[in-house]
């Protein structure tokens, strides 16, 4: 059982007795109860203190969820998902968490180890040490100041819900809809926490923004809610996630992220996503529904989204840009490993409308073990978008023969001087490459990590510096025991 | 030193190797030849420990310990050096990359300490200059693109780096000009020394023109039929395989 339905079952078990008084115990409880009706949805919003515009908004979103299917034409097969046998909400006070990294699983321990985690890190992931996390909080209050002085908000996308009503209530849902698809309405209904970034015109961000310095971060839950606007002319590289394992106990995760990028600004939004996968037999791991989906408003702007996804038994996910302004642009670079048991169907989705867009997809993806991965893309030019160009180029990498790769590219092409290029490939780690390696003296796993990197080195490129390290040394873990 | 007894291998049940017998001692440079089909680069992958073939008979050590025990990479670290025939295309992996690794590999399996990117830059741009190559070799990707002789050029920086106690040559010669050949043999040349052996694989004499062996072996159906002294190989380049062996 998840941890956070065990400890919420032990309390109730606890005060058996108080449980049948109802729904305004289980509020000084800090938990809504198991399941999903208006109640639940209520509850969350009193809960966070909000605005009668996004309760309504909510329970807009959740009327619409009862309408709709959950959506079956990804290549990914996986029991249906109770919705009414899980939490929605659970205060954070309510997890365990292990007073040092004695109690913390040896298995988790030995992986930051190979990623070259420092054992403060390592404490703060597991929500441990005082000091490690006082020491966040006032790295994090140091860079608030910085960003405070250019007048860039970072805050959680709750606090931004009071403290710039205005903001969130102009762009939230404003890129993704809330009926936009089964997954997104389920987190518009019920989203608990997420980031919220507004970067004022002209302005450049000192530093790269991430989570990291978001005080609370690893506790913003499996509904995460994500909305970042960057004014005109300016520019923002936001860093999501963690190369380290991340055992978040919910089953099920819905996130949305929305960027909105005026003219001349660029939102460049990279990803590390490493969430629980699940054992050798596919027992347990993340289910990983995320909408992700950038606006390009403005003339010339920027989106670039890189994703390096090697977590999760079940990625559903299709990182996308509307090229609404002319001459904007839009970037996929992606890496997606599955070993395992797991199952991937990633892509993205690039809507050509204003004059002379661009897009570029770089889609890297590998399968192991009896992992499946899927590219699944759409270009999309509509009649008005005069000398776009879009430039894809997907290639798999199969390691061992129990694997599957499949590529999946839709082109929609209403306009006669587009110009469309698509470029695929799969092949192998070949043996004479693994023995080649061998013969200068590494080791099987070494060979199959650097063999791998550079089949992926198109998009490790893309990633920040103190990412890039990390997201290499990931690859290889991802894939230990996958040969031989 | 190497010590290859009464060595029997096959691939797919076919026997190739048929009973070898060969001894390197340290500081030496040995030269192997014969025709196509002989078991020349089957001898050189059975020494490095590639997948696929089975050892049926025989022994092979170095420095005593048992060769045809150890994985690939634990020959390497042992000090066994194979020069590929047809070096490996890597692509996305830099060659600087690709040579760090490997000596760090090398270095942590010996016990030794790493060396930091700064370390290698300075050592490797020594043995390129000492090489007569061209320190755009370490930008590249790991035979990506490389024409044949700068692939060979590539195995010969390989093994400057790598420093081996002894270097298994599988043809470094086939498809090389005359100055890169040349290149090639003043590498290992460079290299030569009490506690350096060489087995030079190659079906011509030309590159023992410029590597000067103390021994040359002739093999022929997966078996050594003669050894003599370096006039041997201009004995078979006049003659012939068939008439020197007969």
């Amino acid at each position: 059982m998840p941890a956070v339905a065990e400890t919420i079952e032990t309390v109730q078990s606890a005060q058996e007795g108080g449980y049948k008084f109802g729904f305004e115990t289980k509020i000084e409880m800090e938990f809504a109860p198991k399941g999903l009706n208006e109640d639940i949805v209520r509850f969350i919003s009193a809960k966070k203190g909000e605005p009668e515009w996004l309760l309504e908004w909510r329970l807009k979103a959740y009327a619409m969820w009862l309408k709709m299917e959950e959506p079956d034409w990804a290549a990914v097969s996986y029991p249906k998902f109770d919705y009414q046998d899980a939490y929605y909400y659970a205060a954070p006070k309510n997890k365990v968490v292990p007073k040092s990294l004695d109690e913390v699983d040896p298995e988790l321990l030995r992986t930051y180890e190979k990623l070259g985690i420092p054992l403060r890190e390592q404490e703060r992931l597991q929500g441990i040490a005082v000091d490690a996390v006082f020491d966040s909080v006032s790295v994090a209050t140091s860079y608030k100041e910085r960003l405070g002085k250019e007048g860039i908000i970072f805050c959680s996308i709750s606090e931004a819900v009071h403290t710039h009503p205005e903001l969130v209530k102009q762009y939230l849902g404003s890129v993704v809809p809330q009926g936009d698809n089964y997954f997104a309405c389920l987190n518009s209904a019920v989203f608990t926490d997420g980031s919220f970034v507004y970067i004022p015109k002209g302005v450049r961000c000192p530093m790269e923004l991430s989570t990291y310095f978001r005080i609370n971060a690893q506790n913003t839950g499996q509904f995460e809610r994500t909305l970042i606007i960057a004014e005109a002319g300016s520019h923002v590289s936001y860093l999501e996630g963690c190369t380290a394992p991340q055992r978040d106990e919910n089953q099920m995760h819905a996130a949305v992220v929305e960027l909105v990028a005026m003219d001349d600004a660029t939102i460049k939004y990279s990803t590390v996503q490493n969430w629980y996968p699940g054992d050798a037999e596919g027992k347990g791991g993340i289910y990983n529904f995320v909408t992700k989906r950038g606006a390009c408003r403005g003339a010339r702007s920027k989106i670039s989204w890189t994703q390096v996804e090697t977590g999760s038994a079940i990625t559903w996910k299709y990182p996308s840009c509307i090229l609404q302004g002319d001459d904007s642009v839009g970037e996929f670079y992606s890496v997606a490993i599955t070993n395992n048991r797991q199952q991937a169907d990633t892509g993205t989705k690039m809507w050509h409308i204003g004059k002379n867009t661009k897009s570029t997809i770089v889609s890297k993806g590998i399968s192991a073990g009896r992992g499946q991965n899927t590219y699944r893309g759409l270009v999309k030019i509509s009649p008005k978008a005069t000398g776009a160009r879009n430039f894809t180029q997907c290639d798999s990498l199969l390691i061992g023969d129990q694997c599957g790769a499949h590529t999946v590219p839709y082109i929609e092409n209403r306009c006669a001087t587009a110009k469309i290029e698509h470029e695929a490939t799969t092949s192998r780690i070949a043996e004479d490459q693994l023995f080649y390696c061998r013969a200068r003296g590494l080791n099987q796993e070494e060979a199959v990590g650097l063999i791998v990197n550079g089949f992926c080195r198109e998009v490790l490129k893309e990633l920040p510096m103190e990412f890039a390290v990390e997201a290499q040394k990931l690859l290889a873990i991802s894939l230990e025991g996958s040969v031989g | 030193m190497l010590k290859i007894e009464n060595l029997t291998a096959e691939i797919d049940g076919k026997q190739i190797l048929k009973g070898i017998t060969l001894e390197v001692p340290a500081g030496e440079v040995h030269a192997i030849m014969g025709p196509n089909g002989s078991g020349k680069s089957t001898l050189s992958y059975v020494l490095s420990g590639r997948e696929g073939y089975e050892i049926t008979g025989g022994s092979a050590t170095f420095n005593g310990i048992d060769l045809l025990a150890m994985e690939p990479e634990e020959r390497a670290a042992a000090g066994v050096f194979l020069a590929f025939q047809y070096p490996v295309e890597l692509p996305g992996v830099g060659n600087a990359n690709f040579l760090r690794t490997a000596l760090n590999a090398l270095r942590r399996a010996r016990g030794e300490a790493e060396v930091d990117a700064m370390q290698f830059l300075k050592l490797s741009r020594a043995k390129i200059k000492a090489l007569q190559m061209s320190e755009d070799m370490l930008k590249r990707n790991v035979n990506v693109g490389f024409s044949g002789g700068e692939k060979k050029r590539n195995e010969v920086l390989q093994m400057a780096l790598l420093e081996p106690k002894l270097a298994i040559l599988d043809e470094t010669d086939s498809g090389l000009d005359i100055d890169a050949l040349k290149i090639v043999a003043d590498g290992v040349n460079a290299m030569r020394g009490p506690d350096f052996s060489a087995l030079v694989i190659t079906h011509y004499q030309r590159l023992l023109d410029h590597i000067t062996p103390d021994r040359v072996h002739v093999l022929m159906g997966g078996r050594i039929v003669k050894t003599g002294g370096p006039e041997l190989a201009l004995e078979l380049e006049a003659e012939g395989y068939a008439k020197v062996a007969a």
